[in-house]
């Protein structure tokens, strides 16, 4: 095992998979000669080619239908949108096509495809570069929505991804990049998609997280555990299919839960997490849920202030987090 | 009805105990009309009327203490006055011994059925779906979730004080009771011999004596002294003083210009202005100095807030106007809050030596001596006549060590022995 960052953990996946599967390749903007923009992809296209690291046009719906018509055909895309924020050209393809078309073709056809895209905020990214794109993604069925928040999850997850018969949109946090540092084990590693996982085990509270917010929760944890009140930390990892389970498993055990994301509030996936343990773990409950997210504003500002008071951040996921231990 | 309740009278206070009850029973309330007297944190505080009526019924006798959200009395609000509400029968100790009602076998006795529904159940908040499970898995009665204290919000039975209660209903009906009635007051110890007097215990008296043993059961005190040479202080201060006094309306005496030493040592040594905790020393940002002001029955801390942003004369406008609050009773709950350091000043009483508990969780307690004039060796070996005083330092020594302890007492020393007019006033 070796400590690495999310973003060495990343490239080392894609490396790992293309030298395994030669139907494996990459497409996107600057992903070949540059790299990528966060050089996710550096070194890549001199080990394998222009072949199969594709500088695409500055078109999203090139570079995803490119990668719809490749899988159909028998490969195993991997398509870099730059920014999460640059998807909405993507849409059409993704959601009319990539999402549907196993259902459309009654099982005729799968697509195997995985399409990588930067997220989140905390980086004075503004507008175009901080969005959080997990909820609406993950309301159409026929799509993956994978966003890890550790080096050997995003490893992991990565290479299921890859693996996976299906589109799965994988969304790796901006932020965390080189931020979070973590073990990731040697070899295969793979985590499997649809499961979520407990990252600090606790009695009094649970909080639920993925991406950026599962760093900080943990740091809460921490802080929580100065003042005797022990919270369990799940990490989702997968946002769909979402692990019901593990979600109703420490609903169940605390009996008191915080959803935490950076995505806006309405209709967010801390509305779904708390829907399936108002179905499932009613009786368990010790509190009302709460969430904590951005508010309902269109956008991440710039200014550094507004910034700091749209995304959660560990001082208020802990205020919360007392509020909710002191109910 | 309306039931009033403990109220918060501060962040981080969690019980407050009833010091004097304004009205009685049957005595007309006006809305915002004083109601109770509540000392909390050494602290009084009138509680006003949260509604206009007729006070029915006082749920908590003075001197009790009681955690935050317990009801305490009970008002019938003036608009239903005329309505027949009917006046509840009492049910033998209901109100005062909730502990005998649940062991006793008197609790077979018929409770009328307005009795039983209406405190127990409207006056409570809801119970969680999780409380109501463990209710029903443990065959909780009514009458023994009505004895169960609830630490959530607004007194609401949380799921863990279900769980701490089927504990503490596992062990042996003796020492549950006892244990219950430690809780709610505090046990009376043996009844004092023929000619000698038992002073009852004033709320303050409690809290200083909690305190203080909770200090000294867990921190491990050090204590360190030095000797100051106080002649250039004095001196100025005698020219000063009446000046001051003029100007300022406040005398200027010591404390203010030893607070303002140690604001210095403090800021030299940050360590000693901290608080241990197990998993760091939280250093804090701003100074806030205790200074203790000797009351009618006892000892109050105010507290100068921001010290370090104060010049010696505010420091001793703002001492001065705390110390007199103090004893007028007059503080509010902010000004016995947050202190991170505290000074003391026995000296007025003439000791040369003391030995100070620290007030948890600060770090540290100075307290000033007599200041008395010794002959002393001064430079040159020659002996002179000058004033000296001693500053005993009680540091807690898991924050800080000797040397840093030392080094703070050396700062303030330095300070004081270096005093001369070019030390600004203001």
């Amino acid at each position: 095992m070796a400590q690495k960052t999310v973003i060495e953990a990343i490239r080392e996946g894609m490396d790992e998979e293309m030298a395994r599967d030669p139907s494996v390749f990459l497409i996107g903007e600057d992903v070949g000669q540059r790299g990528g923009v966060f050089l996710a992809s550096d070194g890549l296209y001199k080990k394998y080619g222009e072949y199969r690291v594709i500088d695409s046009p500055l078109a999203e719906s090139c570079v995803v239908g490119v990668a719809i018509g490749a899988a159909v055909n028998g490969m195993r895309p991997i398509a870099e949108i730059q920014f999460a924020d640059f998807i909405a050209p993507a849409m059409n393809q993704i959601i009319e096509e990539a999402a549907r078309f196993c259902y459309r073709t009654a099982g005729d056809f799968n697509l195997p495809m995985v399409i990588r895209a930067p997220w989140g905020g905390g980086v004075h990214g503004a507008l175009y570069h901080s969005q959080s794109i997990e909820a609406t993604f993950a309301h159409i069925p026929g799509l993956k929505v994978v966003a890890p928040g550790t080096p050997a999850d995003a490893k992991g997850l990565l290479k299921a991804a890859v693996r996976d018969p299906d589109p799965v949109l994988f969304l790796e946090h901006k932020r965390t990049y080189r931020l979070v540092k973590g073990e990731v084990p040697d070899g295969d590693g793979v985590v499997p998609i649809g499961q979520a996982d407990i990252k600090r085990e606790g009695t009094d509270l649970s909080l639920i997280a993925y991406g950026l917010m599962l760093t900080y929760c943990l740091q809460v944890a921490e802080k929580l555990a100065a003042d005797g009140i022990s919270a369990e930390v799940l990490d989702l990892r997968t946002i769909k299919p979402i692990d019901e389970a593990a979600i109703v498993a420490t609903a169940k055990k605390t009996g008191k839960v915080l959803v935490v994301h950076e995505d806006t509030r309405f209709a967010g996936i801390a509305a779904e997490v708390m829907a399936i343990i108002m179905e499932h773990a009613f009786d368990a409950l010790d509190a009302p849920l709460m969430r904590l997210t951005a508010p309902d504003v269109p956008a991440m500002p710039f200014n550094h202030v507004l910034e700091e008071a749209f995304m959660p951040n560990v001082d208020r996921i802990l205020a919360k987090a007392k509020e909710l231990a002191a109910y | 009805m309306a039931s009033v309740k403990m109220p918060q009278l501060g962040e981080s206070i969690t019980e407050g105990t009833i010091s004097k009850w304004l009205k009685q029973p049957g005595d007309q309330v006006k809305k915002y009309e004083g109601l109770v007297e509540i000392i909390t944190d050494k602290v009084n505080a009138e509680v006003p009327a949260p509604l206009a009526g007729v006070l029915k019924e006082i749920k908590v006798k003075e001197g009790t203490t009681v955690t935050v959200g317990t009801e305490i009395a009970v008002i019938e609000e003036s608009v239903a006055a005329g309505a027949p509400t009917p006046t509840l029968p009492r049910v033998p100790g209901r109100e005062q011994e909730p502990v005998a009602q649940e062991s006793a076998p008197a609790i077979a006795a018929p409770i009328p059925e307005e009795v039983k529904s209406v405190p127990s159940t409207e006056s409570r908040t809801r119970l969680s779906p999780a409380v109501r499970a463990l209710i029903e898995a443990h065959h909780i009665t009514d009458a023994e979730l009505a004895g169960i204290e609830g630490s959530g919000v607004g007194g609401r039975i949380s799921k863990k004080d279900v769980e701490d209660f089927v504990e503490r209903r596992a062990q042996p009906v003796a020492a549950n009771g006892e244990q219950r009635q430690a809780a709610a007051e505090a046990r009376p110890g043996p009844a004092a011999p023929a000619g000698e007097t038992k002073v009852p215990l004033t709320p303050m008296r409690r809290s200083i004596a909690s305190n203080m043993l909770k200090s000294k059961q867990t921190i491990p005190h050090a204590w360190t002294v030095a000797e100051v040479d106080m002649s250039n202080v004095v001196r100025f201060r005698h020219q000063v003083k009446d000046s001051f006094k003029q100007r300022e309306g406040v005398d200027l005496t010591f404390v203010p210009i030893i607070v303002k030493a140690v604001v210095e040592g403090l800021k030299a040594v940050p360590a000693l202005n901290a608080s241990w905790s197990d998993d760091g020393v939280v250093l804090h940002k701003d100074i806030n100095v205790g200074v203790a002001v000797s009351v009618d029955d006892g000892l109050i801390v105010p507290v100068v807030h921001q010290a370090d942003r104060m010049s010696i004369a505010g420091l001793a406008k703002s001492i001065d106007d705390l110390a007199r609050r103090a004893r007028a009773t007059k503080l509010t709950i902010a000004d016995v809050q947050g202190a991170t350091f505290t000074v003391n000043n026995p000296g007025t009483f003439g000791t040369i030596l003391s030995y100070s508990i620290i007030a948890p969780p600060q770090a540290g307690i100075l307290a000033m001596d007599a200041i008395v004039k010794r002959p002393v060796v001064v430079e040159g070996d020659a002996i002179a006549i000058r004033s000296m005083m001693n500053l005993c330092l009680s540091f807690d020594h898991r924050v800080l060590d000797g040397v840093s302890a030392a080094r703070f007492l050396q700062g303030v020393r330095r300070w004081l022995e270096g005093f001369s007019e070019q030390v600004p006033l203001y």
